[in-house]
């Protein structure tokens, strides 16, 4: 029974799941919830590890969830091909039309207008998944749990913008600036920062 | 053997690139387009936006282009699995041996300094999104009012993509059939 449910529900996410691997945390986290798979500890270390693991961030959650969900590596298998399963079907018939008659259907306007509209939606989506995760309704915040927990947030954060404001101001001394820039980006890579939000736990809670 | 090339390319992808779809982009880019030519440029953008028009992953949707222009049915096998595997087996893995070590005092608290860190992971980049989106005070309603009926409302995010789509397909439909009758 509970295969079928995780079928089901990564059919679901592999079909609505718009706008990269931040927007599908959502629909994911929505399923986690509503069938009760797993604790949100659990959910949010499974985040973790997919964002510091290479390849699709979707894929990684699938696999994760699956295996979580299930405690075996058939739930893995099967909810990776089910969030795969609707890409194929669309993405192939999408393929074929486009080969055909190859439109330039970038210029449709329904097509424009859509992927617009969608790209706001999905801006709603990732902040719910972060908001969820900051404050569950009706539940204590696992990821939240001290003063500490919104320094680390902070500076995360902070680091994460950082590089996007740099490229507006003009460095008054050009080579420093580069330096600084070039240092910036590197601190602001996501892999570095959740190693060092690690080593800062390890530090502050054992 | 082309079918073994278009496998082994995008394991190359799918193990080098850490941190999901639009890393992967230019990564593929540099595979696909710069070292093997299988498309120019110009067919690379097209690929970029069928793959982001098509619901699910962006990076198995450019392997199922690829995959397909090249190779027919037997392409996108390869490139789908080579685009998936080594994801798979990686966190299958991590998943069978971090069940062992997840209770361990240091481990936990290792994950305790983690788990907001990736909450801002997730949040963070929304500044740039919200950005590149060209959002104005007027369209912001939209993310905002999807964000509060997940979180508060427990809304499924399904409804919120869902009636994004129709609503904006029967709109365009409407404002065009209104034009075009002047």
């Amino acid at each position: 029974m509970i295969y079928l449910q995780l079928f089901l529900s990564f059919l679901k996410i592999g079909l609505f799941g718009f706008g990269g691997g931040l927007a599908i945390f959502s629909l994911i986290q929505h399923e986690i919830e509503v069938h009760g798979w797993m604790t949100q500890e659990e959910f949010v270390d499974i985040l973790a590890i997919s964002q510091v693991t290479p390849g699709p961030i979707g894929i990684n959650c699938a696999t994760y969830v699956g295996y979580t969900a299930t405690g075996s590596v058939w739930g893995s298998l099967l909810a990776t091909v089910a969030i795969v399963i609707p890409s194929l079907i669309i993405m192939l018939s999408l393929c074929k039309v486009y080969f055909v008659i190859s439109t330039r259907f970038q210029h449709n306007i329904y097509f424009t207008r859509t992927m617009q509209m969608l790209r706001l939606s999905v801006l709603g989506m990732i902040a719910a998944a972060a908001l969820l995760l900051i404050q569950p309704v009706n539940q204590p915040s696992v990821s939240f749990i001290d003063w500490k927990s919104w320094v680390i947030f902070g500076v995360v954060c902070l680091f994460t913008i950082l590089p996007m404001f740099l490229k507006n101001t003009a460095g008054v001394s050009k080579k420093s600036a580069e330096v600084f820039k070039k240092f910036i980006n590197l601190l602001s890579h996501p892999i570095l920062l959740i190693v060092l939000a690690g080593v800062a736990g390890y530090v502050i809670y054992s | 053997m082309l079918y073994l090339q278009l496998f082994w390319t995008y394991l190359k992808i799918g193990t080098f690139t850490i941190g999901g779809g639009y890393v992967m982009l230019s990564m593929i880019e540099h595979e696909v387009v710069e070292r093997k030519g299988w498309i120019d440029r110009e067919e690379f953008l097209n690929m970029i936006a069928l793959a982001q028009a098509a619901p699910g992953l962006i990076a198995v949707n450019s392997a199922i282009f690829i995959g397909w222009r090249i190779g027919g049915w037997r392409g996108v096998i390869a490139t789908v699995l080579g685009a998936v595997l080594p994801s798979f087996l990686i966190i299958l893995g991590i998943a069978l041996v971090f069940q062992d070590y997840k209770d361990l005092p240091a481990v936990e608290a290792v994950f305790k300094g983690i788990r907001p860190a990736v909450v801002a992971l997730i949040a963070a980049p929304l500044c740039k999104m919200a950005h590149s989106a060209k959002i104005t005070w007027v369209t912001a309603i939209i993310p905002i009012a999807g964000a509060l009926l997940i979180w508060l409302g427990g809304l499924s995010p399904v409804w919120i993509i869902f009636v994004t789509v129709v609503a904006t397909l029967l709109y365009t439909y409407l404002k065009e059939r209104k034009s075009s009758k002047h």
